[in-house]
């Protein structure tokens, strides 16, 4: 049976296959033609891979919220399915995220974890999206779920703000920003060339994944897309 | 607000007056409270921790949980025998209904907190001086916010499967922010430090609860079937 979303998750699918592709492309910049960093050795490597993760899942939670408002002012299901999707590739990427930081942090911070700011809201903001999940898949009324869960999704785009406050007052030892902040970036520029290129790649990853997940809900839900 | 203050007195009233009647959910979520107490000061080796590093973080879980547990019942209630019915029939809108339930679950876990503070300071040989007054004060303000997002909540979780799951699953997240700041504050005011350390924590709770409770009354309607 074809339904009417098969040519989104066609679409979904390769751009996701386009996105893994570019992700191995940076792979290969990153270890062959990038510089290796001095004090951190093979393990800086890792930011290539974690800090665009990180990045991702942020977006893919914002964009959860920013759905979930759309959703209560619109009460268009296309607003949930996309909320939907974009919650759950972001777990996926928090997955990444929360497993690639810990590798690098054991060689050079010498422990696995730390309770520093930006450790401690993608945490949490991670369990509340497995949360979200949860809510969505014990109710079975395609409306009240979209509703129920666009008010999750709200109340988390709302928490973010004051878990970032609370958790900021004590002392952090997460490298800061090196490319968004006031002055110039502070990477060579041959690092921040790759790290740029491993951005793009997980956007379009992010892409991908989110119309595949997309067009998958609206093939379940039976609606054209 | 103000306009919706009468009404929503009338459905905390309610609800208080209901709860006097059992006294069940107190009852357990007091007991609940002094029990997690209890298997705190087992959980630590006497030897190794003292008292009075522990004793802020114990304040505060303690009373965040024994608060979280009284919030389930709130809408529970409204649920069984299909109550919520008269609650809408009512002529007010359903901020007000939010509005007399969130006030009536802010007083159970006042009650809940009111006992649980006296036990700890029992318990965890406290001084007994004004700053304990500071510390119920930020009881109070903590629980005035993450009863807001409970309150939501829980309207909503009592219609899935497993609420009494779900609940903590989803409000956890919320609790920390006030918990952390919580303790913090807490563990200055026990070591004596001055007042003006801990203002600033004491701001950052107001403006949770205002907008927590802003966002409640805004939500509310979205988790009650039209």
């Amino acid at each position: 049976m074809t339904s009417a979303a098969a040519p989104v998750i066609r679409r979904g699918v390769v751009l996701t296959l386009l996105g893994l592709a570019g992700v191995a492309a940076v792979y290969g910049l990153a270890l062959l033609g990038t510089p290796t960093e001095r004090w951190q050795g093979l393990a800086q490597k890792i930011l290539y891979v974690h800090a665009p993760s990180a990045w991702s899942a942020l977006m893919a939670f914002f964009l959860t919220g920013v759905a979930s408002v759309g959703y209560l002012l619109f009460k268009d299901p296309r607003l949930d399915a996309f909320a939907e999707a974009s919650a759950e590739v972001g777990l996926a990427f928090g997955a990444v995220m929360l497993t690639t930081g810990p590798m690098w942090a054991k060689p050079v911070w010498g422990t696995w974890w730390q309770w520093e700011p930006r450790l401690t809201l993608t945490l949490l903001l991670v369990l509340l999206f497995i949360g979200y999940r949860a809510l969505r898949n014990s109710i079975d009324d395609p409306e009240e779920r979209a509703r129920y869960s666009a008010v999750v999704g709200i109340m988390a785009l709302v928490l973010v703000p004051f878990v970032h406050l609370s958790v900021y007052l004590f002392r952090t030892i997460h490298p800061q920003p090196v490319i968004l902040k006031p002055s110039r970036p502070s990477l060579p520029w041959e690092m921040l060339r790759t790290l740029l290129a491993s951005l793009g790649a997980f956007a379009l990853l992010y892409v991908g994944l989110v119309t595949t997940r997309y067009g998958i809900g609206r093939r379940d839900a039976g609606v054209t897309p | 607000m103000a306009d919706r203050l009468p009404a929503a007195l009338v459905i905390a009233a309610k609800d208080v007056r209901v709860e006097l009647a059992s006294r069940t959910a107190l009852t357990a979520a007091t007991a609940f409270g002094v029990l997690i107490l209890v298997v705190f000061n087992f959980a630590r080796d006497p030897t190794a921790v003292s008292l009075e590093v522990l004793a802020p973080s114990v304040l505060w879980v303690t009373a965040a949980f024994a608060g979280m547990v009284t919030l389930n019942r709130s809408f529970a209630m409204e649920r069984d025998g299909g109550a919520i019915e008269g609650l809408l029939l009512a002529p007010i809108d359903r901020s007000t209904i939010f509005l007399g339930k969130y006030l009536a679950n802010v007083a159970f876990v006042l009650v809940v907190d009111a006992i649980v503070l006296p036990v700890f300071v029992l318990f965890f040989n406290v001084p007994i001086n004004p700053t304990l007054g500071w510390i119920a004060l930020l009881l109070a303000l903590a629980a005035a916010g993450y009863v807001a997002v409970g309150t939501v909540l829980s309207a909503m979780t009592v219609r899935t499967r497993f609420a009494e799951l779900m609940l903590p699953a989803l409000l956890l997240a919320f609790v920390v922010p006030p918990v952390l700041v919580g303790v913090q504050a807490t563990t200055r005011l026990l070591g004596g430090r001055p007042l003006s350390e801990i203002l600033g924590w004491v701001w950052f709770l107001v403006i949770y609860d205002v907008v927590f409770l802003t966002l409640g009354l805004m939500l509310f309607p979205a988790t009650i079937d039209e």
